[in-house]
C-alpha cells in the first residue's frame, strides 16, 4: 500500500496545453506601431489571449501561441494590422 | 457600458489552447474571466470546450473548472454551488458553460429542473448552432436551412428559442448576448453576478469551422447577426423586458441591414434558395414582432 | 444507545442524519420514495443542516451530489433500479473523479414488465463502475453499513465512491429494532469531510477531467484498482473500530456463519441471507455440516477471504438473485473464479423479481445438493434456476 500513489484526473492551468499552436499558423499578424490607436479592438477580439496588451495599451503579438486567425487585422479599424504569409508564395 | 480599456488586463485563457483558429468559445472564455475574475467556477458539460481545455496535466482555461458528463452540467453546477455556500464561500460564482446541444437538447431536462429550483448559478450556452464538437450535426438550435453533416439539404426546421423558455422559467435575469459585442457580454454577466437566483445568458457564437467562413470573420459574422435583426440582444430582469440598446435600432425594418450579407459569408447557406432565404427573412420580422409585443407585456 | 423501531429507508435517513450531510439530492422511486420523503422532512424541521436539493431526475441526482462532493461537500443520494440506470453514466464519471460519495441502493426489479419488487439486478449491474458497493442483511447493518460507507470512502488511501444495498421491501419499508448511536459518539468517530483529494472552488486552480494522453489514463484507471485493493484492508479496519464504538461488527467484507466446521456453505448476499442461515441451522441438527458466507462487499470482492475459508469445502452453493442473461448468475461467476472450481460448485438463480425464497426452500435445494455430491463425489451445476 506504501508504494501507492494517487493518480487524480487533475489539471492545471498553464500555457501550450495543446503545444506552441504558433506553429499552425499560415499567416502571421504584423502590427504597424505607427499606425496603432490603442483602441485596444485587436485585444478583446483576439480568441486566443495572444494579443500582448502593454502598460501603455499598446498592443503586440505573442507569436509562439497565435494560431494566425486573422480577427485582430479583421477587426482593426485603422488597419494597422497586417497578415502576411509565414512562406513566402505558400499558405 | 464598460470601456475597453477599463477591463481587466489578467488573462483566464491560455495561449496554445486546442481551440481552432477563430474560434468564438475562447473569445466567450475571455469575457467570462474578464467579469467575474477569480471568483468563477466553470462546469463544463461534454462540448467543444471540454476539447479546448488541452491535454492534461495542463488546461488551456485559467479558471477551476469540473467537467462534467453531457446532460448534467445545471444540476452538477447546483450541487457544486450548494457546497461552496455551506463552506461559507458566498462569493464564488458557479458558471455552466454549456454548448447549444448541452443545452437546448441532452442537457434541457436538467437545465429545466435547475431554473425552476431557481439556483444560484450564471448558466451560459454559448451557442454555436450546431454539434460542432462531433462534427458539425444538426442541433434543435441549427437555424433554418443550415446545411450539416445530418441535414445535407438544408434544415427544415427553425431554430428552438430557449432564452424564451428561460423566460417561462420565470427565472429573476435571462439575457441574450453575442461574441460580436464583448462589452455588453460582459456588463451583463456582471449584472448577472449580483443577483441571486438562477441567471442564464445565452452567447451567441458563430463557428468559423462549422459555418464554413474565414476564422478571421468570427467577430464580424457575430455583428451582422444582430445588426441584421436576426439575433437579437435582450434582457429579462425580475419580470421585465427590454430590447439591449445596441439591438434597440433594429426595431424599426428599415435600419436592418440586408440578411443576405449575413447569409453570403457562411458556406453552411450557399445552397439557399431565395424561397429558403424570404423563409429566414419572415422568421426574422415574426421574432421582432413577438419580441416587441412581449416588450410591452413585461414592461 | 437508543433504540428505535426502524424501517429499512427510516434507518437510512437517520445514518444520513447521524452522517451530518450536508447536501442531498435524490429523485423519488418506488421502493427508495421514504427516503427522499423522511430526508426531506428531516431538513425542513431542521433536524439536518442540509441543503436538500430536489431534482428533476435521478440523472441529475447524483450530478448534483457529484457537483457538492467536488465543491467539499459530505454528500449523499439514493435510488433504485430504473433510477440507478439511468444515472448510470454519472456513477463512472463519479467513480473516476475520485471523490467521496454515498449513495443507498433499494434493490428493485428491472423491467419490462414493471416489477416493484427485489431483485439484485440493479446493484449487480454496478460492479464496474469503480464504487464501493455493500448490501446489508438487516435494518441495523443498514445504518452501520451507511455510516462505515461515509468513513471507507473518505479514507484517503480510498477516495471511491460507496453504494449500500438494502432489499427494496424485505427491507426499505419492514420496521425492525435498530440501535441507533449517539450522535457524540458518531461525531467523535467520523469527523467533518476535509476538502480533499480536491476541491473545486475559487482559486483553487484545478481542473478536473480534461483530456489526458492515454497512458495516464491508464495510470488513472490502475490506481483506482489499487484504492479498491486498499479498501479490503479499510473495511476490515473499519469493521473493527466500529465494534470499539458500537460492539457490533459483521466480518468485513464476507460474514461467515458456521463455516468453522462446515463441509458445504451457501454464498449470498442480502436479506434472504437470514432464511440461508436458518435452513444451515436446520440442517446441521439432521447432521449435515453446513455454513453460509454471506457477501457483504461485492466490490472490492472478497476473493482472498472466500479462498482462505472455502477452498477445502467440498461443496459450495452459489444464490443469485441476480443473472447475467446468456452466462448464469454473476456472483457465482465471481466465486467460481475466486475457488477456481476446486470444491463442487452448483450456481443457483432463484429469487429475481421478488419471487418468495423461503428456509424450507433452501433447506431443500441445499440437502439435494449434498446429497448428489456424496453420491457422485463431484458435481459442478453452472445455471440452475429453482422453481422454473
Amino acid at each position: 500500500m506504501e508504494e501507492d500513489h494517487l493518480v487524480l484526473p487533475l489539471s492545471r492551468p498553464a500555457p501550450g496545453a495543446m503545444g506552441k499552436t504558433g506553429t499552425w499558423r499560415n499567416y502571421k499578424p504584423v502590427i504597424d506601431q505607427g499606425k496603432c490607436i490603442k483602441c485596444l479592438l485587436c485585444w478583446l477580439y483576439c480568441p486566443e489571449a495572444t494579443i500582448i496588451r502593454h502598460e501603455d495599451n499598446s498592443v503586440s503579438v505573442d507569436y509562439e501561441y497565435c494560431k494566425g486567425c486573422g480577427i485582430c487585422a479583421n477587426e482593426c479599424p485603422v488597419k494597422a494590422i497586417e497578415m502576411v504569409p509565414e512562406v513566402q508564395g505558400g499558405a | 457600458m464598460v470601456r475597453i480599456q477599463d477591463l481587466p488586463r489578467k488573462n483566464f485563457l491560455m495561449p496554445g489552447n486546442a481551440a481552432c483558429p477563430g474560434c468564438p468559445e475562447t473569445m466567450g472564455l475571455r469575457y467570462v474571466g474578464m467579469a467575474l475574475g477569480e471568483n468563477a467556477v466553470l462546469v463544463i458539460p461534454a462540448s467543444c470546450s471540454s476539447v479546448i481545455q488541452g491535454i492534461y496535466p495542463r488546461s488551456g482555461i485559467g479558471m477551476p473548472i469540473l467537467n462534467i458528463v453531457f446532460a448534467a452540467a445545471a444540476a452538477a453546477a447546483s450541487g457544486l454551488k450548494a457546497a461552496l455556500e455551506i463552506r461559507g464561500l458566498k462569493d464564488a460564482q458557479v458558471v455552466a458553460w454549456a454548448g447549444d446541444g448541452g443545452t437546448g437538447d441532452i442537457g434541457f431536462q436538467a437545465l429545466s429542473g435547475a431554473a425552476e429550483r431557481n439556483e444560484d448559478i450564471i448558466y451560459i450556452c454559448v451557442d454555436n448552432e450546431a454539434y460542432m464538437n462531433t462534427g458539425i450535426q444538426r442541433s434543435s438550435l441549427t437555424p433554418y436551412g443550415a446545411w450539416t453533416t445530418t441535414t445535407w439539404t438544408g434544415k427544415k426546421e427553425h431554430k428552438k428559442d430557449v432564452p424564451l423558455t428561460l423566460i417561462a422559467h420565470r427565472v429573476p435575469y435571462v439575457a441574450t448576448a453575442s461574441v460580436g459585442f464583448p462589452t455588453d457580454f460582459i456588463d451583463k454577466l456582471r449584472k448577472a453576478s449580483k443577483i441571486r437566483g438562477f441567471k442564464y445568458i445565452h452567447l451567441h457564437a458563430p463557428c468559423p469551422v462549422g459555418w464554413r467562413f474565414d476564422p478571421a470573420k468570427t467577430a464580424e459574422v457575430a455583428k451582422l447577426a444582430v445588426q441584421t435583426g436576426l439575433w437579437i440582444l435582450y434582457e429579462y430582469e425580475n419580470g421585465k423586458f427590454r430590447i439591449s440598446p445596441l439591438s434597440r435600432p433594429y426595431r424599426d425594418k428599415s435600419k436592418r441591414k440586408p440578411l443576405v450579407e449575413y447569409i453570403r459569408l457562411q458556406g453552411r447557406f450557399r445552397h439557399l434558395k431565395k424561397s429558403d432565404i424570404a423563409v429566414l427573412e419572415k422568421y426574422v420580422d415574426e421574432m421582432w414582432e413577438f419580441y416587441t409585443k412581449l416588450e410591452e407585456i413585461y414592461k | 444507545m437508543p433504540r428505535k423501531i426502524l424501517t429499512g429507508n427510516h434507518t437510512v435517513a437517520e445514518a444520513v442524519k447521524l452522517a451530518r450531510v450536508q447536501v442531498i439530492a435524490a429523485y423519488p422511486i418506488t421502493p427508495q420514495t421514504t427516503i427522499v420523503e423522511k430526508l426531506a422532512e428531516m431538513v425542513e424541521h431542521g433536524e439536518i443542516e442540509a441543503k436538500m436539493i430536489r431534482v428533476e431526475s435521478e440523472h441529475s441526482a447524483l450530478a448534483a451530489v457529484y457537483g457538492a462532493a467536488a465543491g467539499g461537500a459530505r454528500a449523499f443520494t439514493a435510488t433504485s433500479s430504473h433510477g440507478l440506470l439511468y444515472m448510470h453514466e454519472v456513477v463512472w464519471w463519479a467513480a473516476a473523479s475520485r471523490l467521496p460519495l454515498v449513495m443507498a441502493v433499494v434493490t428493485r426489479a428491472i423491467g419490462p414488465p414493471w416489477n416493484i419488487h427485489v431483485s439484485h439486478e440493479d446493484i449487480m449491474d454496478q460492479r464496474d463502475t469503480g464504487w464501493i458497493i455493500s448490501m446489508a442483511e438487516d435494518n441495523q447493518e443498514v445504518l452501520d453499513l451507511v455510516l462505515q460507507a461515509f468513513r471507507i470512502s473518505e479514507d484517503e488511501r480510498v477516495y471511491l465512491p460507496a453504494m449500500v444495498g438494502l432489499d427494496g421491501f424485505l427491507l426499505s419499508h419492514t420496521a425492525m429494532p435498530v440501535d441507533v448511536p449517539e450522535q457524540e459518539v458518531v461525531d467523535s468517530w467520523l469527523p467533518p469531510r476535509l476538502p480533499r483529494p480536491y476541491v473545486i472552488e475559487p482559486g483553487s486552480g484545478v481542473i478536473m477531467g480534461n483530456i489526458p494522453p492515454d497512458e495516464a489514463f491508464y495510470r488513472m484507471r490502475h490506481s483506482m484498482q489499487r484504492a479498491m485493493y486498499n479498501a479490503k484492508r479499510v473495511i476490515e479496519e473499519v469493521d473493527e473500530e466500529y465494534y470499539k464504538m458500537t460492539g457490533r461488527r459483521y466480518g468485513g467484507l464476507v460474514e461467515f456463519y458456521r463455516c468453522d466446521d462446515a463441509k458445504y456453505v451457501v454464498v449470498l448476499m442480502g436479506t434472504w441471507a437470514g432464511n440461508a442461515k436458518e435452513a444451515a441451522d436446520r440442517l446441521r441438527e439432521r447432521g449435515i455440516p453446513v455454513g453460509v458466507a454471506r457477501i457483504r462487499y461485492v466490490r472490492p470482492f472478497p476473493r482472498e477471504r472466500l479462498r482462505e475459508k472455502l477452498l477445502g469445502m467440498k461443496g459450495v452453493m452459489v444464490f443469485d438473485r441476480s443473472v447475467s442473461m446468456g452466462r448464469g448468475g454473476p456472483l457465482h461467476a465471481e466465486v467460481v473464479e475466486a475457488l477456481e472450481a476446486k470444491p463442487s460448485i452448483m450456481g443457483v438463480v432463484a429469487g429475481v423479481g421478488g419471487v418468495d425464497v423461503g428456509v424450507r426452500d433452501f433447506e431443500k435445494l441445499v440437502e439435494d445438493f449434498v446429497k448428489k455430491v456424496e453420491e457422485e463425489g463431484r458435481v459442478y451445476v453452472n445455471d440452475y434456476w429453482y422453481g422454473v
